[in-house]
């Protein structure tokens, strides 16, 4: 007997990650040169480190408060101040999460009602419609394209809405196509959100990795405060995807029903990591800027040699992802993986794995040396060669 | 430190090129900086990293500590450079604290060493002390980690 007829009928309706099959194939082969990663290949800061291992050694592993530690709320709060121009109060307006992934759900769940819409721009991280579709509510993907950058823009916006539309998600930096809003892209669409009373989820995990210029939130555009909720995290800025810590802030009026169902679901983010957490944004954001630096050699690096090869590539300026076309191959994103994974052992991901209008394309991480990049980008310009050959 | 010596620090046979994409700047201006590096003996040269637990030959290092008399309008500069000289002496530094000269010498055996230093070092005039202190094991050496080669702990594809 079975237990399958009693399981919801949402969670069964949720479909596994699109690249499930490709991502088994890759795992299970030997000697695989990946460009597949979604995290940094830095560790930790090591002044991080301690501060979590010095906080077990002094026996500090209670709950923290449901919102997280006032101690690291008041750092975070600072933080917002001194990198974006935002002022968030830590009493009542921050929460700390396990990982941005928590703040996106708490988000989502906190303003969503069965049938309502949220618009999600796609390509982009996996997370959000599955967890729009658990709380009942209509994930509507909102196609970005490569001859806009990848950015939402005013008109897109404007033509998705219907009178169900709640909920705005702000993926920029964008994962996977490393692309970001500036000011006055986010100025054009806030326009539109405002005029409809929408809600923004902005999720600015990636807010550090900004590469020309600082990154904007659209929390500083006017009118935007109140209406929107940031999530961001450690996990890219500090290397520390693993501890599972992130933050949200937003207005009062939402975090107070956020963390109502942070206090149920969580309790409160894991106390090791926001001790360790606290470390780092009180000393080692000189350790962002050189990550971020040496991001930047890569990314430049990575540009260039993919326009080399002849796969179209524009130049993303946030995150550690550039999304080159492969559709001068006239192979789908699919294949295209599959092959390059079967005859040269290189892992990429296929752009379809984040929506639709990622097809024809693939994400390639550059979080890896430069040497790893250099005998990977050699492989696929094999590849290409014995395409052509054989064409 | 110029960025074009940092990427050269990490890996050398960087090309011009490469180097030129990765600080948006013209190759030219790269290849100029470089070998203006180069005539100025800032870069004093290119060499392989070797591991020489895996190449097979058995070599023996030391690590020397010498104590010697500072000559008169000298100072340590005569005897440091003598030692220099010294085929099987990879590196000669002056030192503050205990002793005066830390020397590094590669041979192929023990007793290379050990003769190289009751012969060559010792009686030199000024030397007043030798300590030989030998290498066991190397984990780490010009800034890389050595023996098993690290691993990437992060999955293959992660979203």
């Amino acid at each position: 007997m079975s237990i399958e007829h009693l399981i919801a009928g949402r969670a069964a309706a949720l479909k596994p990650s699109g690249i499930r099959r490709f991502f088994d194939i890759a795992s299970e082969m030997e000697g695989v040169i990946s460009l597949g990663v979604g995290e940094p290949d830095f560790k930790t800061p090591y002044a991080v480190r301690q501060a979590g291992i010095q906080s077990l050694q002094r026996g500090k592993t209670a709950y923290s408060a449901n919102a997280g530690l006032m101690r690291l709320r008041e750092a975070i709060a600072g933080y917002m101040a001194r990198r974006f121009s935002l002022s968030y109060d830590p009493k009542s307006e921050v929460i700390v999460t396990v990982g941005g992934s928590e703040g996106i759900d708490l988000c989502v769940r906190a303003f969503v009602n069965p049938g309502d819409e949220v618009l999600v721009p796609e390509p982009s991280f996996v997370a959000y419609g599955p967890m729009v579709s658990l709380a009942s509510g209509v994930p509507v993907p909102l196609p970005t394209l490569a001859e806009d950058e990848f950015r939402l823009t005013p008109e897109r916006l404007e033509a998705a809405i219907t009178d169900k539309t709640k909920l705005l998600v702000l993926p920029y930096p964008n994962n996977p196509t490393g692309a970001v809003m500036r000011r006055e892209h986010l100025e054009a669409v806030a326009e539109v959100i405002r005029r409809h009373d929408l809600a923004v989820l902005s999720d600015e995990i990636y807010a550090e990795l900004t590469y020309n210029g600082r990154h904007t939130s659209i929390a500083e555009i006017d009118g935007m405060r109140e209406r929107t909720v940031i999530v961001n995290g450690f996990s890219k800025s500090f290397a520390m995807t693993g501890w599972r810590l992130g933050f949200l802030a937003g207005p009062p009026e939402a975090v107070r029903q956020m963390l109502k169902i942070h206090q149920y679901a969580l309790m409160c983010a894991p106390t090791t990591a926001q001790y360790a957490a606290t470390e780092a944004l009180d000393h080692c954001e000189e350790n962002i800027a050189q990550m971020r630096d040496e991001y930047n050699l890569r990314r430049r690096f990575i540009v260039d040699s993919f326009n080399r090869l002849g796969l179209d590539t524009f130049e993303p300026e946030g995150a550690f992802y550039i999304f080159p076309c492969i559709k001068s191959t006239g192979m789908g994103s699919e294949e295209f993986c599959e092959r390059l994974l079967y005859s040269k052992k290189v892992a990429v991901v296929p752009g379809s794995a984040f929506g639709e209008s990622g097809e024809g394309f693939v994400r390639v991480s550059y979080s890896y040396s430069v040497n790893h990049l250099t005998e990977a980008v050699r492989r696929i310009g094999e590849f290409l060669d014995e395409l052509k050959g054989g064409a | 430190m110029d960025q074009i010596l940092q990427i050269l620090s990490g890996n050398a046979r960087m090309d011009a090129e490469q180097i030129a994409v990765m600080l948006d700047m013209p190759a030219e201006e790269v290849k100029k900086k470089i070998s203006e590096y180069e005539r100025k003996g800032i870069i004093r040269g290119y060499k392989p990293l070797l591991d020489y637990d895996k190449i097979g030959t058995e070599l023996v290092e030391a690590v020397i500590e010498v104590k010697v008399s500072p000559q008169r309008d000298f100072g340590f500069e005569e005897i440091a450079h003598t030692i220099s000289e010294f085929s099987e002496v990879s590196s000669v530094y002056l030192m503050s604290g205990g002793y005066d000269l830390h020397i590094r010498v590669v041979g192929r055996t023990f007793k290379d060493i050990a003769l190289f230093v009751a012969q060559r070092l010792a009686v030199l005039d000024g030397v007043l002390s030798t300590a030989t202190h030998f290498v066991l094991s190397r984990y780490k050496d010009w800034g890389v980690v050595l023996g098993e080669e690290g691993i990437d702990e992060r999955r293959i594809i992660s979203i």
